[in-house]
């Protein structure tokens, strides 16, 4: 007989086992994947980017300057994290991606010793996994920095990272919630420096207004914020300096699959090699201030360079 | 590698559970935050939903308020408010309630437009004031409905609720960030689980809860439910009386 009760039962069992087979069948596989798309064309170069407006504009100036010189183009922008990108990278699915060196090590070598930006690009060379080859370095650099108001830094007479030991009050830092185990995170400032955090507030928007509010509100102390970034300059900010190597240097550089021929390489390269630390500030802040496309920003800028 | 054993291995992890990063104290925030959010929202929308009910006054502005309020997507508002009052709590608990108050203050209005014309008159031709009506009469008969409108609202806050560690260290949302940034899909997975569980936790609590608000007067009235009585015949069944006509 089918009572209610008993109906009441069958159906939440049949939710139940719907639920238990629907999150089985997504189990084994990158939830986040879409999937791969290796049998393109041999001309055809898939150019990636990470989710993060700066580097999807330096990828979409490499995507024009090769389409310029005769490739196909394939843009796969705003990948994500370099987490979820670099599988896909070593995987062979994407070919060139714009990338800056010391984040890159770290993130392939926990152990990397740092150094200058020709060291930390020497060492990138050899930690790279094979089939995937660093291009020539770029003097623009987008590193991380821990960042602070000028008011702050004027009221602790701070000059770098060491100095932060002269603040009385509890420090809290603020960033993206990764900022937390990344190598130069809260506990690397600790480890490498003395300074005790107070406490970790996740603000999930990569430096964006949100920190930069946070910043100037003096919710957070210290904050994340990549150093190309106009917000430094228009908010007051400054990027303590640091004497000790907690970040390493974060020059631009194309990594790229052994796809890309000697042509393609000497076109990165040429933009790696034009390509200035205030450049790319002025990129950044045509995208943050004018709220200019990634696409007019690159072309405008290989204009001005004067490059194909 | 199989995510979802993963997931259940990480919330079986001992190492998951102490300290205010622990997952009983992630649980606590969201549940406490959830609650706070509904108590904002039902201050705000169940006296307006009880006034448009009683006076049939200001339905149409009510539903196009509150269908517009639904529309708006709760990230975009979260971040506009952060950047108004800053990070931390403030800006997801006034987002949050814009989220919850459609449904509570859909509750309150159409409870007191479902009870009975005729009762109503009735309560008034017994001398009873307006408020009198309104506390002793259609309050009682429409909580049920207003109940099943805080349900509604409960179970879109507790689950969106996670948005609140976009700005702010709190709640279970901080294992969804924190996993999908760092490609810890076990914590992702195991994160989500928990905000499941809490969701069906507080919806077996309002389905039970919406059964006891029903007045007695209301549930004696109505016809019992088990389908054993109903008046549906199946073949060999009938009663004896007809048979024997």
């Amino acid at each position: 007989m089918f009572t209610a009760k008993k109906g009441r039962l069958a159906a939440v069992a049949a939710v139940a086992v719907g639920a238990v087979v629907a999150l089985a069948g997504c189990a084994s596989s990158n939830p986040l994947g879409t999937g791969s798309n290796a049998s393109s064309a041999p001309t055809t170069l898939v150019v990636g980017s990470q989710d993060y407006y700066s580097n999807e504009i330096i990828a979409e100036i490499y995507a024009q300057a090769l389409e310029s010189n005769g490739f196909t183009v394939d843009r796969q922008f705003r990948i994500g994290q370099r987490e979820v990108y670099l599988p896909e990278l070593k995987s062979g699915s994407i070919d060139v991606f714009p990338e800056y060196t010391g984040s890159l090590l770290q993130a392939l070598d926990k152990a990397a010793a740092g150094g200058t930006s020709d060291a930390v690009h020497d060492q990138l060379v050899k930690a790279l996994p094979s089939g995937l080859t660093a291009l020539d370095k770029s003097d623009a650099s987008d590193q991380n920095s821990w960042t602070a108001t000028q008011a702050f830094v004027d009221t602790y007479k701070l000059t770098d990272l060491a100095s932060l030991k002269n603040v009385t009050e509890p420090i809290t830092v603020g960033g993206n919630s990764e900022l937390e185990t990344r190598p130069y995170g809260p506990t690397a400032l600790k480890d490498k420096y003395g300074i005790t955090i107070a406490g970790f507030v996740p603000v999930e928007d990569n430096g964006g207004p949100l920190t930069v509010k946070a910043l100037v509100d003096n919710k957070i102390q210290l904050a994340n914020i990549y150093t190309a970034d106009p917000n430094i300059k228009s908010n007051n900010l400054v990027a303590l300096s640091d004497p000790d190597g907690l970040f390493f240097p974060d020059n631009v550089v194309p990594i790229v699959s052994s796809k890309v021929d000697e042509k393609a390489a000497g076109v990165l390269n040429k933009i790696s090699a034009a390509m200035t630390a205030a450049d790319l500030v002025s990129l950044n802040a045509q995208s943050v201030n004018d709220k200019e496309s990634a696409d007019k920003i690159a072309s405008a800028w290989l204009a001005q360079a004067k490059l194909f | 590698m199989n995510y979802f054993t993963d997931a259940v291995a990480w919330l079986l992890d001992p190492a998951h559970y102490p300290g205010p990063t622990g997952i009983p104290a992630r649980l606590g925030e969201q549940l406490l935050f959830t609650v706070v959010t509904l108590v904002l929202a039902s201050v705000i929308a169940i006296p307006v939903g009880f006034l448009i009910g009683h006076t049939g006054r200001g339905r149409g502005i009510a539903v196009a308020t509150s269908g517009g309020l639904r529309a708006i997507p709760t990230l975009g508002l979260l971040t506009l408010v952060a950047l108004w009052i800053g990070i931390g709590l403030g800006a997801p608990y006034v987002a949050l309630t814009v989220l919850a108050i459609p449904p509570i203050l859909a509750g309150a209005y159409t409870g007191f437009e479902a009870v009975n014309r005729a009762t109503i008159d009735a309560a008034r031709a017994v001398g009873m004031t307006e408020l009198q009506i309104v506390r002793h009469v259609e309050i009682p008969l429409g909580l049920p409905l207003l109940i099943g409108g805080l349900r509604s609202a409960t179970l879109q806050v507790v689950a969106t609720a996670t948005l609140a560690a976009y700005v702010a260290d709190f709640g279970l949302g901080r294992f969804l960030f924190a996993g999908l940034k760092t490609n810890d899909y076990a914590q992702m997975l195991g994160g989500s689980i928990l905000v499941i569980l809490l969701a069906l936790v507080l919806e077996g609590l309002f389905a039970g809860l919406q059964k006891l608000v029903v007045p007695r007067g209301v549930a004696v009235g109505r016809p019992p439910v088990d389908r054993k009585a109903s008046t549906r015949r199946r073949p060999g069944m009938e009663p004896a009386i007809t048979k024997g006509i």
